[in-house]
């Protein structure tokens, strides 16, 4: 396993044996600016394999920015991304993006199961439509998050929880070494969360590493190993049994830190 | 006269049927096509791009006569139209990407500006010497009846192609109309793809200009996909149905416009799809406005009876003595719920039409054999579902009653059969389990 580093120094980079080959993700000054107004600064982080890891800092301290920008979605202003040592584009085939439910219309025409069967739609290529394979594949996916008995309901017949489990089948399917999921907790029911804690460890299990945008403070220390603390800079990185302090939360959240979420805190340390 | 009429309807003469089969073709590639452009929430883009097209029928017309062609070769024309509708689209993406001003705002001044300069362009063109521009003005309104069997042929041949090069991109469009960002997080080139989309309604509004003309070409693109959207869920359905729309409005539209010579074909198009529309948003099974009504009007209906069979037994179950069919009067009935007294009286007019309650004495009801059966089965699936909610959902006794009401309505005969398991030899009707 690659030594955990996190600093915030743009000093130190440079030193490519920082960046380990077999890091799943390596993220060296990488920051963002929309419209001339940084983002995210200087980002610098090295992710160990085989671990599920937590993204969590305030509203707008830039964590979905973080994926995009690790996803290419949107332009960096400066810094390098690999992934297992390679740029993002020569190594797509390892990445599974799980994008936030909002981000879609779910009131398009297409079934679960026409959703799930995208994550195949890489490996087939241009021009070629989704077979029976492709179909098999992805109604296993359904069955491996529970909702393969609606795999032929239009998107929008379908619960909260039921659609961002079709985009984690969607994500599954594509068979990734690397996860970014945008808040996959988000206004989920029980079951749903449940489900894919079940399916984080499943996939650690594996030896595949998840990077998970997370915003609930008390699940925390249950879901993740390891853990960015972000607000537009890494505050801390590193095992959450080191990182998930009192003191590194106050840094990342400043003032913001509200009673509902202390309280939560001091319920996940007691 | 009704010669004439079944004569074009039916396509029996050699020029209209070219014709009409050409606007048909016409229709099924804006069907197609529009329906990625809507799903996509590009529509308003075809409107800019079909009003910057004018300039460029003006200026293609007026290098034509310059060099000493005829200015009113269609091929050219229409390139001219589809480089100055290209333009259009580029000032606005422009316009979107270097200032803050929003899409609308950009859409309208590109609209208005290029159609504008066409308008002016049209006027010196008229004015050039040796030139006959007489007609030109047919591509704002569209016109049928000036088209010769080349051009036909062409905007046949040219909306076949479009629509099979749709097609052939179906499964690259549907990502990027459902989830662009994660088309591109996997390599697909979301910018590339739009392109080839906006080419093609690019084609479809160029070759639809003559026929239907650049204000209302928008509708042949736009309508026929929303009409289809209230019939399916499925997008190759949508698709399917789109396209038959888009076709039966062209040939409503050519064949109309052939027999009534002052009649605009686009405008007939129009309001042929508009009526298509208007029906699929009142009838359309998936979506459409009455079938919702019915839907809610039967649960309405259905929960209605449930609760006065229920209030029945449940004033049966408190008499004393063992439980037995009597009479109930209207006025205990009507206390036991709150309902308003229109609501009580067609419930229960409904209630005898079904045979599930007769009148004894006056002001009293009888439950019928069946209605009692039938109240008994009602009161034990809520009592039921009460009792799950307490067991396994944590809601207080106080409250379940409430909660079981939204839900109790629509259980069906699985959800019991699994409640029954969930929660043991419930045999019977439970007791209530709270005070009623």
């Amino acid at each position: 396993m690659p030594p955990i580093t996190a600093h915030t120094s743009p000093a130190a980079s440079g030193d490519l044996s920082e960046h380990p080959e077999d890091s799943p993700l390596s993220i060296h000054d990488l920051t963002v600016a929309y419209h001339r107004k940084p983002v995210i600064w200087d980002i610098d982080l090295n992710i160990p394999e085989g671990s599920l890891v937590g993204i969590v800092g305030p509203n707008g301290a830039g964590k979905s920015t973080l994926l995009k920008a690790c996803l290419e979605l949107i332009p960096k202003t400066s810094g390098l991304v690999n992934v297992y040592g390679k740029p993002y584009q020569k190594q797509r085939h390892l990445v599974g993006y799980v994008p936030q439910r909002e981000s879609v219309d779910w009131d398009f025409p297409i079934s679960a199961l026409d959703v799930v069967a995208m994550g195949t739609y890489r490996r087939l290529g241009w021009f070629k439509r989704v077979g029976k394979k492709e179909r098999a594949r992805a109604l296993e996916a359904m069955e491996q998050v529970g909702i393969a008995d609606y795999a032929d309901r239009q998107i929008s017949q379908l619960s909260g929880g039921q659609q961002q489990r079709v985009f984690l089948a969607r994500a599954l399917v594509q068979d990734a070494q690397l996860y970014f999921m945008d808040e996959p907790f988000a206004a989920v029911d029980a079951a749903t969360e449940q489900a894919i804690v079940e399916l984080l460890k499943e996939l650690r299990s594996q030896g595949k590493t998840c990077i998970v945008v997370h915003h609930d403070l008390a699940t925390v220390s249950k879901y993740f190993d390891w853990l960015v603390l972000l607000n537009m800079r890494v505050v801390a990185a590193g095992p959450t049994k080191e990182i998930f302090t009192r003191e590194n939360l106050h840094k990342t959240y400043g003032g913001r830190l509200d009673l509902l979420d202390s309280a939560s805190l001091a319920l996940a340390q007691s | 006269m009704l010669e004439t009429i079944t004569d074009v309807l039916f396509l029996k003469d050699h020029n209209t049927r070219v014709v009409i089969i050409s606007v048909m073709l016409l229709g099924v590639s804006s069907g197609i096509i529009g329906a990625f452009l809507l799903l996509r929430k590009r529509s308003l883009m075809g409107d800019v791009l079909s009003h910057a097209t004018l300039p460029g029928i003006g200026i293609a017309f007026a290098v034509m006569t310059l060099w000493g062609f005829s200015g009113k070769s269609l091929p050219v024309l229409l390139l001219g139209a589809a480089i100055s509708g290209i333009l259009g689209l580029l000032t606005m993406l422009a316009i979107h990407s270097t200032t803050r001003l929003r899409d609308d705002a950009a859409m309208g001044f590109v609209l208005s500006v290029f159609f504008g300069l066409g308008v002016a362009v049209l006027g010196m063109v008229q004015k050039m010497p040796g030139a006959n521009a007489a007609g030109l003005e047919s591509f704002i309104y569209g016109k049928t009846a000036s088209m010769v069997f080349q051009d036909a042929l062409l905007i046949g041949g040219v909306a076949l192609v479009m629509s099979t090069v749709a097609i052939l991109f179906k499964k690259e469009f549907t990502l990027i109309c459902f989830d662009d960002a994660y088309a591109s997080s996997q390599g697909w080139p979301v910018v590339l793809l739009d392109v080839a989309m906006l080419a093609l309604v690019t084609a479809v509004t160029v070759i639809g200009l003559q026929a239907v003309g650049l204000i209302l070409i928008i509708a042949f693109l736009i309508i026929p996909a929303t009409a289809a959207r209230f019939w399916t869920y499925r997008l190759d359905y949508m698709l399917l149905l789109s396209a038959l729309i888009g076709a039966l409005s062209g040939w409503l539209g050519a064949a109309f416009s052939g027999i009534l010579s002052n009649m605009p074909a686009g405008a007939i198009i129009v309001v042929a799809a508009a009526s298509i529309f208007l029906i699929s948003m009142f009838f359309g099974t998936a979506r459409g406005v009455v079938p919702r009504m019915l839907d809610q009007a039967r649960l309405k209906r259905r929960v209605g009876r449930q609760h006065l069979l229920r209030a029945a037994f449940e004033i049966l179950e408190k008499q004393s003595g063992p439980l037995a069919n009597v009479p109930v009067s209207r006025a205990s009935l009507f206390a036991h719920r709150t309902w308003s007294p229109r609501e009580f009286s067609r419930f229960m007019a409904r209630a005898q039409a079904e045979d599930h309650l007769e009148p004894s004495a006056p002001d009293t009801v009888l439950l019928s054999e069946s209605g009692f059966g039938e109240a008994a089965r009602i009161t034990r699936n809520h009592r039921l579902w009460e009792l799950y909610l307490i067991r396994h959902a944590d809601v207080a006794a106080c409250h379940v009653d409430r909660d079981a009401d939204m839900v109790e309505h629509v259980l069906g005969a699985e959800i019991v059969r699994k409640l029954e398991e969930e929660l043991g030899p419930e045999i019977g009707i439970p007791q209530s389990p709270h005070r009623i």
